[in-house]
């Protein structure tokens, strides 16, 4: 417990500066636009901040935790609290918006920066309190409203087919909420039962005893929830669309932030509050996510579209964490946690890269479109480049680290699927680099002809994430101290432990 | 394994000892990395304003890790022979539960000579480059590459557990990628750098799945510490690991069945073929399986595998070697000829791995004098690579003429020049274990015969077949100095290696060493092979002396067809991996285009009346979405309350 309140105070931060940009003409984007900058940096310096004050050798579940009563007769609170996986999606929240807002400087026209930067500040606030929350109806709610800052800047800023795209997205979200909030009922009269009060605090609803045949339906209302938003194989065609008509700064943090909110899920919710369930499902959800990596994969193979084959690059990605988090390892729940990180930069490394070569050569996403760009934008090129080597996992980079340990971590458990799995490594270079070929090599196609390389803001822009993934591949310890505790302690929950070595002197994690 | 049931003469197990604390002179070791990599960081991220002198500094830089690298020999030379490994740990790295691999250095006698080789060729390739590369207009993006790929190697061989490893394994990867694809304006550069890296990573595949089941076994990836246990494991286990090695070793060093990258490889600059895909990088494989002696000694399955795809490359690169114009293309497929010859040597066990180890490093000096002599000649021909418009070059450029012939004589085999000593060596050492893959070994040196004399034939001797613009001349010193020093090297390595470095006492603490007794006398398998080698070149002699066409003859045999089109390994893996991939690609995105999506925009038609009618929805659905939401809330309330109150 700490007496700052730090989460609290970083939804604020950006909520203020969404409400502050009300009040500023609509005439002074660049006003509007700074105003946004200064606000979103404040708040990835208070998480920095936050973030050194972090006890990795803590034993309490949750640090920087605060309670309010809210709806006391139902139980709810406003709780927010975060572990080591918490914390990291916080600060991968943190870091992007900055990153997105510079750049997406000139996404929008002028007259619509109002309302386009407001709403990504408001969707800084919502997207730190979804991975902050510790009551599970305060979770449901951000996850929910969340959806409204992002329906408009697709529907609103978004491309040609922007509506149908929007719509596509919202329907799904909304099938996936509804199922979640029948679950999550279910399972406040679950725990009324049992405690003669209902609640939805966290920590009380892992320690129910819920009846594995009840844990299987309620499971189900929340999973599908969750491989919905994180786009799991076959809930995923409401992704390509979306990714498409979304500005490159909307599809970062659709993609790369608010979609782990649904893997997010899986970690924190499903496995410790239904231990039974989640075993019971595993082998389905293996399956699902094994389908997922290579059918992703595949079809990103087969696309003609840069944005819809960074989608589906994703959806197999998507794979590969909750096939990380459902195999009941160490080394899998730790890889998924580096993984959703990782992935977080490389695909704003991917869709911001894109993004500035779409916005000076016509704005066009086909990839027939392009050729040659390394020769008239060679360093435009070495981010799409640099984008494509996290993307595939490159030894070195963050990446590499989450999935070679979400595959140490399948293999040890269900030799047959690591092997499935290994074998998707080969499509994702295949895949990855037949866009870089396409699009950066060979000679320069009509639309390439006269662009120029990236400028200052845009540098500026994507050198921390390429800074970030080298560091964090390099040097991940400072994400091990605070995940590897955080997963050690949800797969205790769920009573499992890592399968020893054959043999050896070291001996396995008891 | 097929033995021929010679007795065993004399057996030395590696040594077992823990690895001594980097101090002294040994507490840098990590500046051999760095310092490439300090490099690689200037040039790459300083952009333009560093070309004046990126070229100086990235050839420094090398130069430095040499020197380094030298003092280093001395004084592990100056140690005790059973404690001359050395283990830094910089930093931990990955650590999950159980699994801990840190960024930790290992520095022993066979990493020892890698890192002389990797060091000292590369300097000398990149001070060649500086005259090679001289008119380009990225020379210094390029020696960018080239620096990132000498730190990435270093990385490989200097690496203490296999994770670490899979780092540099892929970091050279990623430079040789770069590199072939350096030009990659011409889609064919472009194509070449894909088609190499999606081929490795069939070999990461194996890599990786080794690395998953070495832990899995042992609990560690630390070499030490598995190759103290190996003799634990199943011998079940041990194949599958074995195999699964093997596999990455033939994505990197372009064997069997996962050569096809490397001829395509030569579109990159000739520098780059000589340092990475002739003298170092697809050298890595050998590494590779030879650091994981102790696997292999628990798995003869594997270990013939080994041995077998070692033979089969070895004749397929010879025979390809044999039918190219392309004076790169043949030397590339002597290149995987010469490493099938390493790897049939792994495949023998503690009776060749040595003798691999020995071959690389006298493979890599005078394949480098190969390739930059090739260089010298394809600047001099205004970039014609050709050998049928080449011929009568001795006389114009003297100094390549005189240091090619000195690799040419090394690599047949000819005493006393280097390859003599180490092919010589293979050969034998095969004949202990298996009469085949001595006679396999044998046989390749003849065709090594054919093809080197009919390269040097057609290109230094007979008559001009230039093209009327081409006015050939010899190189600037910058290049012809490398060329003079690699030129004695391809001259005394091996003796000096063998008689001075005593190679084999320096290797056995970390390979082991068997030899068993042969029939004959060594003396009558070298006169053997000397004599099938002289017959392949006289024949060559013969055939390429006089009268070469410069329209290669159409009228040839199947065997020549085949081998002008590399063995068809592309229509192989075209019609074997990438078309049926291709295939299962499109029909998921028609599925998933029509199929799934169409299911679910079926439904929502189908729920919202029409498709018109959805659309008609987006308008207001703000609206009917804070509706939603209210109702939802709404429901909640009605839904907890109901709840409270039984």
């Amino acid at each position: 417990m700490t007496t700052i309140p730090w989460l609290t105070i970083l939804m604020v931060v950006p909520l203020v500066g969404s409400l502050l940009m009300i009040f500023l003409p609509r005439g002074n984007a660049r006003l509007i636009k700074q105003t946004a900058l200064v606000f979103a940096l404040a708040t990835l310096v208070l998480t920095i901040a936050m973030g050194l004050q972090f006890d990795g050798q803590s034993t309490a579940a949750f640090q920087f935790t605060e309670s309010y009563a809210w709806i006391p007769a139902f139980g709810i609170s406003y709780s927010v609290g975060v572990d080591g996986i918490g914390l990291v999606l916080v600060a991968l929240a943190a870091t992007l918006v900055p990153v997105v807002i510079l750049a997406g400087w000139r996404d929008v026209p002028d007259e619509s920066a109002k309302g386009y930067f407001a709403l990504l500040l408001v969707l800084d606030t919502l997207m730190i309190g979804v991975f902050a929350a510790t009551d599970v109806f305060l979770f449901y709610v951000l996850f929910e409203v969340m959806l409204i800052p992002i329906y408009f800047l697709i529907g609103r800023y978004g491309g040609a087919n922007r509506a149908y795209a929007a719509v596509k997205f919202l329907i799904y979200s909304l099938v996936g909420g509804l199922l979640m909030l029948a679950a999550l009922i279910g399972l406040y009269v679950v725990s009324a039962n049992e405690l003669g009060q209902g609640t939805f605090d966290f920590a009380t609803l892992v320690g129910l005893d819920i009846d594995p045949n009840t844990q299987k339906v309620l499971f189900l209302g929340f999973f599908i929830a969750f491989a919905i938003k994180a786009p799991l194989w076959p809930f995923h065609t409401w992704l390509p669309d979306a990714a498409k008509e979304s500005t490159p700064a909307t599809a970062v943090l659709l993609i790369g932030v608010l979609d782990k909110v649904g893997t997010f899920g899986m970690i924190r919710y499903l496995l410790p509050i239904f231990p039974a369930a989640s075993e019971f499902y595993a082998p389905l959800i293996i399956a699902l996510a094994v389908i997922g990596i290579i059918y992703g994969a595949l079809v990103a193979l087969g696309q003609t579209d840069m944005k819809r084959l960074f989608a589906y690059s994703s959806m197999s990605h998507f794979g590969f964490i909750a096939l990380g988090i459902f195999v009941f390892t160490s080394w899998g729940a730790s890889g998924s946690t580096i993984y959703m990180l990782a992935h977080g930069l490389s695909t704003a490394a991917l869709f911001l890269a894109a993004g500035f070569l779409m916005s000076r050569s016509g704005g066009s996403s086909a990839i027939a479109a392009y050729g040659g760009v390394n020769k008239k934008a060679p360093i435009l090129a070495g981010f799409l480049l640099f984008g494509t080597m996290s993307s595939l996992a490159l030894p070195g980079l963050a990446s590499f680290v989450g999935e070679f340990l979400v595959l140490l971590g399948t293999f040890a458990r269900y030799i047959a699927v690591g092997v499935i799995a290994t074998i998707g490594i080969v499509l994702t270079a295949a895949y990855a680099l037949r866009l870089y070929q396409k699009v950066a090599t060979g000679p320069a196609s009509p639309a390439v002809e006269g662009i120029t390389d990236l400028k200052g803001r845009e540098v500026t822009a994507l050198a921390p994430i390429v800074l970030l993934t080298i560091v964090l591949g390099v040097f991940p310890a400072p994400v091990f101290n605070v995940v590897n505790p955080a997963v050690e302690r949800t797969l205790e929950i769920v009573g499992v432990t890592d399968p020893p070595p054959v043999i050896g002197v070291q001996g396995g994690e008891q | 394994m097929i033995g021929t049931g010679a007795a065993v003469m004399t057996d030395t197990a590696p040594v077992v000892a823990p690895l001594a604390e980097a101090t002294g002179v040994f507490s840098y070791l990590w500046l051999l990395i760095a310092l490439p990599l300090f490099g690689a960081a200037v040039l790459l991220l300083g952009g333009r304003r560093t070309n004046r002198w990126g070229h100086l500094l990235g050839s420094t830089t090398v130069v430095l890790a040499a020197v380094y690298a030298v003092i280093l020999l001395v004084n592990l030379m100056a140690r005790p022979e059973d404690d001359r490994a050395i283990g830094q740990t910089l930093f931990e790295w990955v650590f999950v539960g159980g699994f801990t691999a840190p960024a930790a250095l290992q520095l022993d006698q066979l990493s020892m000579v890698f890192v002389l080789l990797i060091t000292i060729v590369g300097s000398l390739i990149h001070i060649y480059s500086i005259g090679y590369m001289d008119h380009d207009p990225d020379r210094r993006k390029f020696f960018g590459f080239l620096n990132l790929f000498v730190a990435a190697m270093l990385l490989l061989v200097l690496a203490d557990n296999y994770l670490l490893l899979y780092v540099g394994w892929e970091g050279v990867g990623l430079a040789s990628y770069l590199l072939i694809g350096f030009w990659q304006w011409k889609p064919s550069a472009a194509a070449a750098a894909k088609k190499a890296f999606v081929m490795n990573r069939v070999g990461d595949v194996g890599l990786s799945l080794a690395i998953m089941l070495i832990f899995i076994t042992f609990g560690t990836v630390t070499f030490d510490e598995v190759f103290t246990e190996a003799g634990q494991a199943s011998e079940s286990t041990l194949t599958w690991i074995g195999l699964l090695l093997l596999l990455a070793a033939a994505g990197k060093s372009a064997q069997f069945p996962l050569q096809a990258w490397l001829l395509d490889a030569m579109e990159g600059p000739t520098p780059v073929s000589a340092l990475i895909h002739a003298a170092t990088m697809v050298t890595a494989g050998v590494y590779l399986i030879v650091r994981s002696n102790a696997i292999y000694d628990g798995t003869i399955f594997a270990l013939t595998t080994v041995l077998v795809i070692g033979v089969i490359t070895m004749f397929l690169g010879a025979i390809i070697a044999s039918a190219k114009d392309d004076i790169k293309k043949s030397l590339a497929g002597s290149t995987m000829s010469q490493i099938g010859y390493m790897v049939l040597a792994a495949g023998l066990g503690p009776v060749g791995y040595v003798f691999a180890i020995f071959h690389l490093l006298t493979h890599g000096v005078f394949k480098a004098n190969l390739f930059l002599g090739a260089g010298s000649v394809i600047h001099a021909m205004k970039d014609q690579q050709d050998m049928r418009r080449y011929g009568a070059l001795r006389a114009v450029m003297i100094i390549t003429f005189l240091s090619f012939a000195s690799a040419t004589l090394a690599i047949m085999g000819i005493p006393p020049f280097s390859g003599f000593w180490s092919k010589d060596s293979i050969i034998h050492a095969a004949f202990e274990v298996s009469l085949v893959a001595g006679i396999s070994g044998m046989l390749a040196a003849g065709l090594t015969g054919f093809y080197m004399t009919r390269m040097f034939t057609m290109t230094f001797l007979g008559k001009a077949r230039w093209e009327d613009d081409q006015h050939p001349h010899e190189s600037k010193p910058v290049m012809t100095i490398p060329l003079i020093i690699l030129g004695i090297g391809s001259a005394f390595t091996g003796m000096a290696l063998l008689f001075w470095g005593d190679i084999v006492s320096w290797l056995t603490p970390v390979t082991g060493l068997q030899e068993n007794e042969l029939p004959l006398p060594t003396i009558a398998y070298e006169g053997m092979t000397l004599a099938l080698v002289l017959i392949g070149a006289g024949w060559a002699y013969a055939m390429y002396r006089r009268d070469v066409p410069i329209e290669a003859p159409q009228d040839v045999n199947i065997l020549t067809k085949a081998a002008r089109n590399s063995m068809y390994d592309d229509a192989i893996n075209d019609v074997l991996v990438v078309q049926p991939t291709y295939s299962v690609s499109r029909a998921f995105v028609g599925l998933d285009n029509k199929g799934i999506d169409g299911v679910v925009n079926g439904l929502a038609a189908l729920v919202g009346g029409t498709g018109a009618k959805l659309r008609r929805w987006q308008t207001g659905f703000a609206r009917s979405y804070a509706l939603a939401m209210v109702g939802g809330a709404v429901l909640v309330v009605v839904v907890l309350a109901v709840v409270r109150l039984p």
